[in-house]
């Protein structure tokens, strides 16, 4: 942030400000989501409203994970853009083990482990030797989809029975509204996500890196090891969200999860996740996730061609992006 | 001279292109044949050369782009857009066989790519918006508006003249690659036999010194952006061209990030302050031959993915420790001078290759 315009400061007082730069971008979001989602129901009609939104967790149960891991590395003014690529390696990996015979919680565990690997992997190379977490991610990005063709280049379905009931089962909140367990899953990581930054030492450390790195070490804070350790939290969203993606898909396909790390890093920034680092909720991001399930829905619903979800999706971008530089100025 | 060359920047690009080359003449000897066949030039080499050329011109866009602290990852979106935009006309078009179709059709294209520069270097320069979000926002919407632009569908042309571009040849090579070249040729002459190159690097290394030190911040953003967009517009046309049609969905889909290796790889900081052309030519060169080396080796095409990786881990490792030896440095001295060595030898083999 230090490389920005410092601008004059504004009348108003400076905390009043910042509570209000903190907090505008999030209730923009919630207001934005509750307009979108209210028109899809008023204009379609939807027999049941509580399900359409149900369904939008459901679909979005692997966004959810990801959103979570990418807002902690972007919380630290990083970027990572291999997770849609550890996604689609890990759903290759579970099939792919589960085809040779592995028994369901060891393939699980196997999985489990190699995303946050990758992760620490890239986490080590960016702390130490100083490059760019684009870059870094980027080749984390190419080796994991090169990964997934190395072990197959075909479609492999999961016939698991533990996995297939997880992936086909029903779990009834009340009448007849379900949700699947894989809500429960994404839901159970928004919560630990929310726990670990706000209420431990890690999580004010991920904060105090993305305000200023160098104050953060002047302090005596572990900032090496938190830098580090963001990216294996986002390697382990992104084998959980893989596992979930898998579940859903019954099948491991190395063509899964492309340009998902476009869309948990739009769901971050919609949800009020400052790119540049420092500022943001876990919870901001999985509203931005339900933002871009509502439009999904909306595409869906209004028979429109699928491209249409990328131009809204790019221009809600636009507008979020626009909206935070402000906010930027204004708390300066 | 020995130590000027072994301090050059080039030289582990220029390494690794050789090794590659090599380990193909073990591969298959005949591997730097060059035929000639009707006038044309025939040969792995060739091949090499017109395949890589769109790749080079976005990396050279590219290149500017991330001299002056930004990332451009729109031009993948604008490649499409291009090549969307031109096809389309051509189709609609009653005469699609003319020259003036052709023209017409390609003028189009830059245009729309050029206004697509001037949007990113708006939200860059004007409202001070993140290179890597600004132009993410082009990113997901730009392939969207080049599917709108198609209606979804692949559009064929039968048009001669316009196959010219990205599958002719001209004075015995690809048209393809010749344009590259011209291009590179260009903006080696505009970026460093004048001042341009310098300020350039100037805004890389701080912005707002430069912009206080008089530098037109402003002005060099934009046509940074600019010139990128239009090398994408370029090469958008050039695999319309090569295949005859746009394919929205595909049509340089992941030339970003080749881009942004080919970069890399030529030695050009991704912290702005420092960039090499040729280095740039090197990295394109490098990337493409290592495809058509995965290719002849009789490995799946699909893990050239992982080949990349390892590559640009290995560079990136390799200038690693040298930038950290440049940073203690520059800690122990105080502010750097802009201008150091490896810079002028770069700058020196520029105009060596551009004249």
């Amino acid at each position: 942030m230090s490389t920005q315009t410092v601008r004059p400061a504004v009348a108003l007082p400076a905390l009043a400000a910042r509570l209000r730069g903190r907090y505008l971008s999030p209730v923009a979001s919630v207001v934005l989501f509750a307009a979108l989602f209210g028109t899809v129901i008023v204009r379609y009609d939807f027999a049941s409203p509580a399900q359409v939104f149900l369904n939008l967790l459901v679909d979005n149960a692997h966004l959810i994970v990801l959103a979570v891991g990418m807002t902690f590395v972007i919380l630290t003014g990083g970027i990572d853009l291999s997770v849609g690529s550890v996604v689609a390696l890990s759903t290759v990996i579970l099939a792919k083990t589960l085809q040779s015979g592995w028994p369901a919680p060891v393939a699980i565990a196997t999985v489990l482990i190699v995303g946050p690997l990758l992760g620490l992997l890239m986490g080590i190379v960016i702390e130490f030797f100083e490059l760019q977490p684009f870059i870094v991610t980027l080749a984390g990005m190419f080796l994991a989809r090169g990964l997934c063709y190395v072990l197959s280049v075909n479609s492999l379905p999961i016939k698991d029975p533990l996995l297939r009931s997880l992936g086909l089962n029903y779990l009834y909140l009340y009448e007849d509204k379900f949700i699947r367990w894989s809500v429960v899953i994404a839901l159970a990581a928004v919560a630990v996500g929310a726990f670990v930054l706000h209420e431990t030492r890690f999580g004010r450390t991920v904060y105090a890196i993305g305000g200023s790195r160098q104050s953060a070490q002047l302090m005596g804070l572990a900032a090496a090891r938190t830098q580090i350790s963001v990216y294996v939290i986002s390697g382990f969203c992104a084998a959980l969200a893989g596992l979930l993606l898998g579940v859903q898909k019954l099948s491991g396909y190395s063509l899964n999860g492309v340009g998902l790390e476009l869309d948990a890093i739009a769901a971050a920034v919609i949800g009020g996740v400052l790119l540049s680092g420092g500022v943001g909720f876990v919870l901001g991001a999985l509203i931005g996730v339900l933002v871009l399930g509502s439009i999904q829905v909306l595409v869906t619903a209004e028979n429109l061609d699928s491209y249409w979800t990328r131009i809204m999706t790019g221009i809600l971008l636009l507008i979020f992006v626009l909206v935070q530089r402000v906010l930027v100025r204004n708390t300066r | 001279m020995m130590h000027r060359l072994t301090a050059s920047p080039l030289l582990w690009p220029v390494l690794a292109l050789l090794a590659l080359l090599g380990f193909n003449v073990v591969l298959t000897p005949a591997f730097l044949t060059v035929r000639v066949e009707d006038g044309h030039l025939y040969g792995s080499i060739i091949d090499i050369l017109r395949n890589g050329a769109p790749t080079m011109l976005v990396a050279l866009g590219m290149t500017l782009v991330i001299a002056s602290r930004g990332i451009d990852l729109s031009v993948g979106a604008v490649v499409a857009i291009s090549g969307a935009l031109a096809c389309a006309y051509i189709a609609s078009a009653s005469d699609a066989g003319s020259m003036a179709t052709i023209a017409t059709a390609m003028l189009i294209a830059l245009a729309a790519a050029v206004v697509l520069g001037l949007w990113n270097g708006m939200l860059v320069s004007t409202f001070g918006i993140q290179p890597i979000i600004a132009t993410l926002v082009l990113m997901t919407a730009g392939r969207g508006i080049a599917l709108l632009i198609t209606e979804g569908q692949i559009v064929t042309v039968t048009s001669e003249p316009f196959k010219v571009l990205g599958a002719g040849y001209a004075l015995g090579l690809p048209v393809a690659i010749l344009v590259s070249l011209a291009v590179f040729a260009v903006a080696a002459l505009i970026t460093r036999r004048s001042a341009l190159g310098m300020l350039l690097e100037s805004i890389g290394v701080n912005p707002e010194a430069s912009r206080l030190a008089g530098v037109r911040y402003r002005t060099i953003v934009f046509a940074v952006y600019v010139f990128s967009a239009l090398c994408a517009g370029v090469a958008g046309l050039m695999i319309a061209s090569n295949i005859s049609a746009a394919d929205a969905n595909n049509a340089g889909l992941w030339i970003e990030m080749d881009a942004i290796l080919a970069v890399v790889i030529g030695g050009t900081s991704l912290l702005g302050g420092r960039f090499s052309l040729t280095g740039t030519i090197l990295g394109a060169l490098i990337i493409q031959t290592l495809t058509t080396t995965v290719y002849t080796a009789g490995i799946t095409p699909e893990t050239t993915l992982v080949f990349k990786a390892v590559v640009v881990i290995a560079v990136c490792l390799l200038q690693a420790p040298k930038f950290r030896q440049l940073v203690r440095r520059r800690r122990r001295h105080g502010p750097p001078v802009p201008s150091t060595v490896p810079e002028t030898g770069v700058a020196e083999l520029d105009k060596v290759a551009a004249s």
